[in-house]
């Protein structure tokens, strides 16, 4: 049977990897080599790579730990791939379909677009078209507006017209390969996702639903199973802050029934 | 230190960075080539594939050169191993978009998923059962998870070929092998140490 999987995402500013709140403070976390190697140590399904840098600034300078200066975020995703077998997803600033294609032939398994989906919609199903739907995750950002769900553009900084169900299904039908949805509102404030729009998004397509958002405990994945329709759970700030953090979330949802592959460490030389 | 060399076969594929990247990180002697000297030195051979199957038999047609290879692994046994579309193209007929030849190593045909109303591509971890065991599976649970994206799948003529099965809506094959020839149709080198694992014991083979 087909697992439910659990995703930690990277959130990479000017090459290094930060907290997120709001989408508005980041706070710096380290080099994103080091901690992919991390999740990848605990047996992490899968692991989503953003790129929110504002402007074209990469500086990793941390020599001591094995890893030259790197000055573009798909020099960053190059490195990961060599340390990661796990699938990867990438995404952030992505204009066109060399876009996508130079973040493919560097190890990413998937590419996740937003601001140019909302833009041109025909993007999507050009980009599914070129190289398949499995390979295309459209990113939502939803954000809570004098009570209604609007789909934010350009890191959350513009509204659009669009309430997120209506755009997930306009995305599902150009030929989205997945959908991952945040909630912006719920970024960073660990209080559990936003239910309500989870599950109003994960009934209203067949594709799968990547829940993003909010996670402050382990059982908010549980309440995202127990309650909405959404095939995977995702997280950023948790997963990064706590110890072995994929390893204990997948024990808690293993030891509890839900259907997630059996955790695992790994060892990695 | 062993003379093993594994060649992994470039016709254009897309995820033939990620195998080199698992065969290098586990210390292994590889190059990506399509060159018949690296064919010929080759001690272990890997076909990857991402995409459809006729365009993955194009591109193979047109950047490999068959008749050595098919003498290495045919005729030489050398141990070879179809990732996911180079596993499928080990079938003498594909049938995604139009009707194409495959190599016809294995003999079955490649057809879409049956999945009564589940999503395609099926995409995710799911568990391998193994039917037969061989010493490609050494080490691994009878019900491992590994990572699979595809759409089509490989059925096969012959039940004696089947190494193992995945259910998605249906059962279907997901390890097939013929003598010296395995096909996965996950991907192993996503699949973290399971992946490994599978990859570690391929070349053990021989």
């Amino acid at each position: 049977m087909k697992k439910n999987r659990l995703i930690p995402v990277l959130l990479l500013k000017n090459g290094w990897l930060v907290q997120s709140k709001g989408f508005k403070r980041h706070q710096n976390l380290g080099n994103p080599v080091t901690a992919v190697k991390r999740l990848s140590e605990w047996a992490a399904d899968e692991i989503i790579y953003l790129d929110i840098s504002k402007e074209e600034t990469y500086d990793i300078r941390r020599e001591d730990q094995g890893y030259p200066n790197r000055s573009s975020f798909v020099e960053i995703i190059e490195d990961v791939a060599k340390v990661t077998f796990m699938p990867m997803t990438v995404g952030g600033k992505i204009q066109n379909l060399s876009d996508i294609e130079k973040r493919l032939s560097l190890g990413a398994d998937k590419i996740s677009i937003n601001t140019q989906a909302l833009d041109d919609r025909k993007f999507i199903a050009h980009a599914a078209r070129e190289f398949g739907s499995q390979c295309v995750v459209v990113s939502i950002d939803a954000k809570r507006i004098n009570d209604k769900y609007l789909v934010m553009s350009r890191g959350g900084q513009e509204k659009t017209s669009y309430d997120p169900v209506k755009w997930a299904k306009i995305v599902e039908a150009e030929g989205a390969g997945e959908i991952l949805l945040n909630s912006i509102d719920r970024d960073g404030a660990k209080t559990g996702y936003d239910i309500e729009l989870l599950s109003a998004v994960s009934e209203s397509v067949k594709i799968p639903v990547i829940a993003l958002g909010g996670v402050g405990e382990w059982g908010h994945f549980a309440e995202a199973f127990d309650k909405t329709k959404v095939d995977a759970v995702a997280a950023a700030n948790i997963f990064n802050y706590t110890d072995q953090s994929v390893y204990r979330a997948k024990t808690y949802l293993y030891e509890n029934g839900y259907n997630v592959r059996s955790p695992d460490l790994l060892i990695i030389k | 230190m062993n003379s093993k060399k594994i060649c992994i076969l470039d016709y254009g594929s897309g995820n033939v960075r990620s195998v080199f990247n698992i065969l290098f990180a586990l210390g292994k002697d590889v190059i990506v080539s399509n060159r018949p000297e690296d064919i010929l030195a080759g001690s272990h051979i890997i076909l990857p594939g991402v995409g459809a199957f006729g365009t993955s038999m194009e591109k193979i047609k047109k950047t490999i050169h068959l008749d050595i290879l098919e003498n290495e692994i045919i005729r030489n046994k050398k141990p070879f191993l179809g990732i996911c579309v180079g596993m499928q193209v080990l079938a003498d007929r594909g049938f995604e978009f139009g009707e194409h030849v495959g190599l016809g190593w294995i003999h079955g045909e490649v057809k879409k998923m049956s999945t009564g109303g589940l999503p395609l591509p099926h995409i995710g971890w799911n568990n391998v059962s193994i039917a037969k065991q061989t010493p490609l599976l050494n080490g691994l649970s009878v019900d491992q998870d590994f990572y699979f994206v595809h759409s089509y799948v490989f059925k096969e003529e012959n039940n004696e070929n089947v190494i193992a099965k995945t259910e998605y809506g249906e059962q279907f094959n997901s390890i097939i092998s013929k003598d010296n020839i395995f096909g996965v149709q996950f991907h192993p080198e996503k699949s973290q140490k399971a992946g490994k694992l599978l990859l570690e014991n391929f070349l053990s083979l021989r």
